[in-house]
């Protein structure tokens, strides 16, 4: 079963007068509890896909159905509520929210987004913080932890709401090669542990090695024959 | 809720020097505002006592047409004795009413038998006079503090310029409402402090002598002064006596009485509401400062914070609660100086009690201020405070909330 479906995906940014095309007319497929790398050069739309998968963003023209929702149609505060149950984000830069603790950052999509009962939230998180191998540092505030433990925090954060997907854009981006293969590692974990589809955005060949497919992005454009599966070396 | 609060909380606490310069501009306002409501509360009162409590009464009754003709204190425009028991009557009937006192009021010439000046004159009965203006007693400097038949009461300046003292012999002549004039020998029984206002340079006798002076056979009175039980009620009372009072008609059908407050006698009032309109003006200064500081605090916490807003609107924060965040952001920062502002104020209010500042106020010296804070002025002001952080943090708030996730997320 298809969890994300696009079909002629289109993407025209306007800049001034000057009109760039990032996306032309991109059409894939997403199974269900998959690990997925969308691989390019920069410019190549790789952050744009991701944006439009995740209703950060919206399609020029062409279709795109998430969870089976056309999330073009979404307005945005439906968007955002569709992100906060059925999408998880981990980013590049981890974006954790400074003032919040280790624990409170994992707690903030259950208590602000989802509204999750107390006894169950503190289930949740201890269980994806021991997972993630952070239940120490749960009082840490993110300028006081290293780089990949903050993935590994963003991570659990992504995974708390029990999303269907996830989408990392350039996760490993900033981290060395132990750290990075650790944070792959714990995704993969999840995706088994939890059938949780994993769409990264990347061009790390340490990620790259390890996806189950990856489709290469050139120009906004999907190159042909790119589409390979079973983690090849791409 | 909570939550929010706490989150809101910390991240004013982010920048600990910023939300703390923020919060005293907004205290030492609040405090300022409040502390000038105490001073000039404390003033206005002491002033509107001194004029009501010694002088005016809290109202007065004339028949209609005197108070236009008042400078030339006109005997054609008096009560006549059948007016007047209408009035005590009517009087009477309203509780809340503590005391009255009705006067006859005259121009007439005086003399110490040397030399000879014009005076204005009540004629008072003495018992209904102090009831009615209780300061009055403390007005008088020399002499016995009463109004006996056969005295005169002068007020210090004319004492002094025509070098007249207590016990001294003096004459008094006025016209009466026929033209005929009259004069009378009289023993200066006191002489009375000068106060600024109506009726403050006013000699007194008792009234059975100005109706010997102007010679009335039947009682016609000036005015009536009232006083009331409480303060407070004085326009309920202004009402009340005017809706009684309204149906006593004229031959020509108009209404014969006349009820005015103190504030409508008194050029005093125009100085109360100038105290009022400055009043006015200080609570738009601090609104203005309030406003001003806390949108630039939450315009650069917005700013600061692009980022972090679309990561929490990745994750799935609605609109509405990131607006909330920085909402309670504003109100928090509104709260706290308005907290801060209000026990400067306490503290400041209390020590300049416990100093007792004098002033003086025309020919009145050493008056003490007492200022004190009442709740509804703290209220009201804090309520004030915290509606303009509100309505200050509400832009930058909406603009936060109104980030496109994509383009926040893109800031650099």
């Amino acid at each position: 079963m298809n969890l994300v479906s696009a079909e002629n995906l289109r993407k025209i940014y306007k800049v001034g007068e000057i009109e760039i095309e990032a996306l032309k007319s991109v059409s894939f497929n997403v199974k269900s509890a998959s690990f997925v790398s969308f691989v390019g050069p920069s410019g190549s739309g790789k952050t744009t896909l991701l944006n439009l998968i995740g209703c950060l963003d919206k399609p020029t023209s062409g279709s795109l159905k998430v969870a089976g929702v056309d999330t073009s149609a979404l307005t945005r505060k439906k968007a955002a509520v569709f992100r906060g149950i059925n999408l998880g984000f981990i980013f590049q830069d981890f974006n954790l929210i400074p003032v919040l603790s280790v624990y409170e950052n994992v707690e903030y999509p259950l208590l602000i987004v989802q509204n999750v009962s107390a006894e169950e939230r503190k289930k949740r998180i201890a269980s994806l913080l021991e997972t993630v191998g952070m239940t120490d540092q749960r009082d840490k505030y993110p300028d006081q932890i290293s780089g990949g433990q903050k993935q590994r925090v963003a991570i659990a954060r992504a995974l708390v709401t029990n999303p269907r997907l996830v989408l990392a854009d350039e996760p490993t981006a900033n981290l060395d090669s132990k750290t990075a293969f650790m944070v792959i590692d714990i995704m993969r974990k999840m995706k088994e542990e939890f059938g949780v589809t994993f769409i990264f955005s990347t061009h790390d060949q340490r990620v790259v090695r390890e996806v189950e497919t990856v489709y290469t992005l050139q120009d906004g454009m999907l190159v042909e024959d790119a589409v390979r599966e079973g983690g090849i070396n791409v | 809720m909570f939550k929010l609060f706490k989150i809101a909380i910390r991240n004013l606490l982010r920048y600990k020097r910023r939300t703390l310069l923020t919060s005293s501009l907004i205290a030492v306002g609040v405090m300022f505002v409040l502390v000038f409501i105490a001073a000039s509360g404390s003033f206005k009162y002491i002033m509107i006592g001194q004029i009501t409590d010694s002088m005016l009464g809290h109202l007065q009754v004339h028949k209609r047409g005197y108070v236009a003709s008042i400078d030339s204190l006109p005997l054609t425009l008096n009560l006549s004795a059948k007016a007047k028991e209408k009035l005590e009557q009517t009087i009477k009937e309203i509780p809340e009413i503590e005391a009255f006192s009705p006067r006859i009021k005259f121009g007439g010439m005086f003399s110490n038998f040397i030399e000879t000046t014009n005076i204005r004159i009540n004629g008072v009965y003495p018992d209904k006079e102090i009831a009615t203006i209780p300061l009055f007693p403390s007005r008088i400097k020399q002499g016995e503090k009463a109004i006996k038949k056969g005295d005169i009461l002068i007020p210090e300046l004319l004492a002094n310029g025509l070098k007249v003292k207590v016990g001294d012999t003096v004459v008094v002549i006025a016209t009466n409402k026929d033209g005929s004039v009259n004069g009378k020998q009289f023993v200066v029984g006191g002489i009375i402090e000068s106060v600024t206002g109506p009726g403050g340079r006013d000699g007194y006798m008792h009234i059975e002598d100005a109706m010997e002076v102007l010679r009335m056979k039947e009682i016609e009175i000036s005015e009536v002064a009232v006083r009331l039980k409480d303060f407070g009620k004085l326009n309920a009372v202004n009402d009340k006596m005017h809706k009684l009072l309204s149906e006593e008609l004229n031959k020509q059908g108009k209404p014969i009485f006349d009820v005015r407050t103190w504030e409508r006698l008194s050029p005093f009032y125009n100085v109360a509401r100038m105290i009022n309109i400055m009043t006015f003006f200080i609570k738009i200064m601090l609104i203005s400062i309030v406003l001003i500081s806390i949108m630039n605090i939450m315009i650069m916490a917005v700013f600061e914070r692009i980022r972090e807003i679309g990561t929490i609107a990745a994750i799935g924060t609605i609109p509405e609660k990131i607006l909330s965040l920085f909402l309670i952001e504003g109100f928090s920062l509104g709260i706290s100086g308005a907290v801060a502002g209000n026990i400067l104020a306490i503290i400041i209010v209390f020590v300049m009690s416990a100093v007792k500042i004098t002033f003086n106020f025309g020919r009145q010296t050493g008056m003490a201020l007492s200022p004190s804070l009442k709740v509804n002025d703290m209220l009201f002001i804090s309520a004030i405070v915290i509606i303009a952080s509100v309505i200050a943090a509400l832009q930058p708030a909406l603009k936060a909330s109104r980030m496109e996730p994509v383009e926040a997320l893109r800031h650099v």
